[in-house]
């Protein structure tokens, strides 16, 4: 095994020219960290704000009023049907092209004209319109006896959202949102092309720096890899808590087996 | 273990035997970015032009070699090079010593020096300390973004673009209170429609900074054939006249 990593850095070492990487690895580690911290930054917030106007979203695309459920269908439908990329630029680059924008005060001073705002906005946008499909279909799957027991309780419409049907829903989309936020994470990536120095912008600066490609690129490969994995250890927590009713029960289950 | 070693070494050396080409392939692939106007930019059918296509054409045409001309981004063109996707760069690029580790230089086929821009009437001072807390611009991997994060990394905030032209986007939305860039893609923008509310501030910055093409270590022959080709179209006239095709003053 030590003769494995002993060949692996050689390896290394001939790829950079014969230069150290370790000793660049030790010079630049601090600035790729703080781009870690900037990409989870990014991710939760702008997943907690995602969620946020996913609910609403998700509501309207199951009314049968068409001037709700066709908006929403619209949003969904531009937010799905193009690249993460597209929705980055237009943001960024985009809405700075209207001059009126740009004397609006404090919209464009303080949210607008900064890449992490853009960033965030762009982010939450999308990942709302892949939660609230995630949503829809899990407030579709709530069995319908409990909606019916809810019912039969005399419990108001908006109750029975907010304690029998919501809750529900959550616990269902679980597995599945999970996933989303791991696409999310690796989505973040893009924020780089708009000068942020989330885990890739700060990867990329080091690289213009040192030509490290292969070394460097394979640091932020691995460190996305740490990210997604202990988001989906904290993905798989949530959901032996939440869907607490689906844990199998294991004396239980020995018990059946005459 | 000692089996997979060998394994290994044998695998390195045949793909090693597969990649070498010979250095004196007649048919040639130079790489540029496409988005370095006027030195290299990509025109409305698509095609690469400007003067560094220029300069690689009229030395093909020396050199009497068969050329093709790629669009590379920025960022992956020394890789590119590197994977023998092409074998010489010819994109603007300065002479450094960090890329002098990783690939070898021709002569230089022009000089570039830097400038800082900013908005017209507006009073700019470009000492550090004038500078203090206000917001410069770059493009990623470039020169001008080395001096800045070096000279005045400590005083301003530093933004690095992909591209030039994302780094003058986001200058005209003013999100940048000035930028530093290479002066004479920079002119060339300066007298576009955009660029009509900036100008130059302060003076030039020289910092020794040599233009040369970029080819693969091992590939001599081929560096010193597109030396040979630069001092052929510099003294025969045909680099002068590709300069006053693009600008008023000489560059060499």
């Amino acid at each position: 095994m030590s003769e494995l990593i002993v060949m692996l850095s050689e390896w290394l070492q001939t790829l950079a020219g014969g230069a150290e990487p370790w000793t660049a690895y030790a010079r630049y580690l601090p600035r790729i960290l703080e781009g870690v911290g900037l990409t989870l930054e990014l991710i939760v917030f702008s997943g907690v704000v995602g969620l946020v106007i996913a609910l609403p979203i998700a509501l309207m695309r199951i009314t049968h009023n068409p001037w709700l459920w066709m908006p929403a269908y619209g949003y969904i439908f531009f937010f799905r049907g193009t690249p993460l990329l597209v929705q980055i630029f237009l943001v960024y680059y985009g809405l700075s092209q209207f001059e009126g924008l740009r004397d609006t005060g404090w919209l464009w001073t303080e949210v607008l004209s900064q890449p992490y705002w853009c960033a965030i906005i762009a982010f939450s946008l999308n990942t709302a319109a892949y939660s609230a499909e995630l949503l829809r279909g899990a407030i579709l799957a709530v069995p319908r006896g409990e909606i019916e027991a809810a019912r039969s309780l005399g419990l108001p419409r908006a109750t029975q959202y907010r304690k029998i049907i919501l809750p529900r829903a959550f616990g269902i989309i679980l597995p599945a949102y999970g996933n989303e936020v791991i696409l999310m994470l690796k989505g973040s990536a893009l924020a780089s092309t708009i000068t942020l120095l989330d885990l890739m912008g700060a990867t990329r600066n080091v690289i213009a720096r040192t030509y490290m490609n292969m070394e460097f690129f394979l640091l932020a490969g691995f460190l996305y890899l740490l990210m997604a994995a202990i988001l989906i250890g904290l993905f798989r927590v949530a959901e032996h808590f939440i869907n607490a009713h689906r844990r199998v029960p294991r004396r239980k289950a020995v018990g059946l087996k005459c | 273990m000692k089996l997979n070693r060998k394994l290994l070494s044998t695998l390195i050396l045949a793909a090693a035997g597969l990649a070498v080409s010979p250095a004196h392939a007649d048919n040639l692939r130079i790489a540029t970015e496409g988005a370095y106007a006027p030195f290299n930019f990509i025109d409305a059918s698509g095609k690469p032009q400007g003067f560094d296509v220029d300069v690689a054409l009229a030395l093909c045409e020396k050199m009497q070699t068969e050329c093709e001309i790629v669009a590379q981004d920025w960022d992956g063109i020394i890789p590119g090079l590197q994977s023998r996707r092409y074998d010489a760069i010819i994109a603007s690029m300065s002479i450094t010593e960090e890329r002098q580790r990783v690939v070898a230089f021709s002569d230089p086929y022009y000089s570039n020096v830097l400038a800082f821009i900013g908005p017209k009437g507006q009073e700019m001072s470009v000492e550090p300390e004038a500078l203090k807390g206000k917001t410069l611009g770059a493009q990623r991997a470039t020169i001008a973004g080395q001096y800045l994060e070096d000279k005045l990394g400590k005083v301003v905030t530093v933004k690095l673009y992909d591209t030039q032209d994302n780094a003058y986007l986001d200058l005209a939305a003013g999100r940048l209170d000035g930028m530093v860039s290479d002066k004479f893609p920079a002119y060339d923008w300066l007298n576009s429609e955009a660029g009509q509310k900036f100008e130059f501030k302060g003076a030039d910055v020289d910092i020794n900074d040599k233009i040369g093409i970029a080819v693969r270590k091992q590939d001599d022959a081929l560096r010193e054939r597109l030396n040979k080709a630069i001092g052929e179209i510099v003294s025969d006239g045909t680099y002068q006249k590709i300069n006053e095709k693009y600008f008023p003053f000489p560059i060499y």
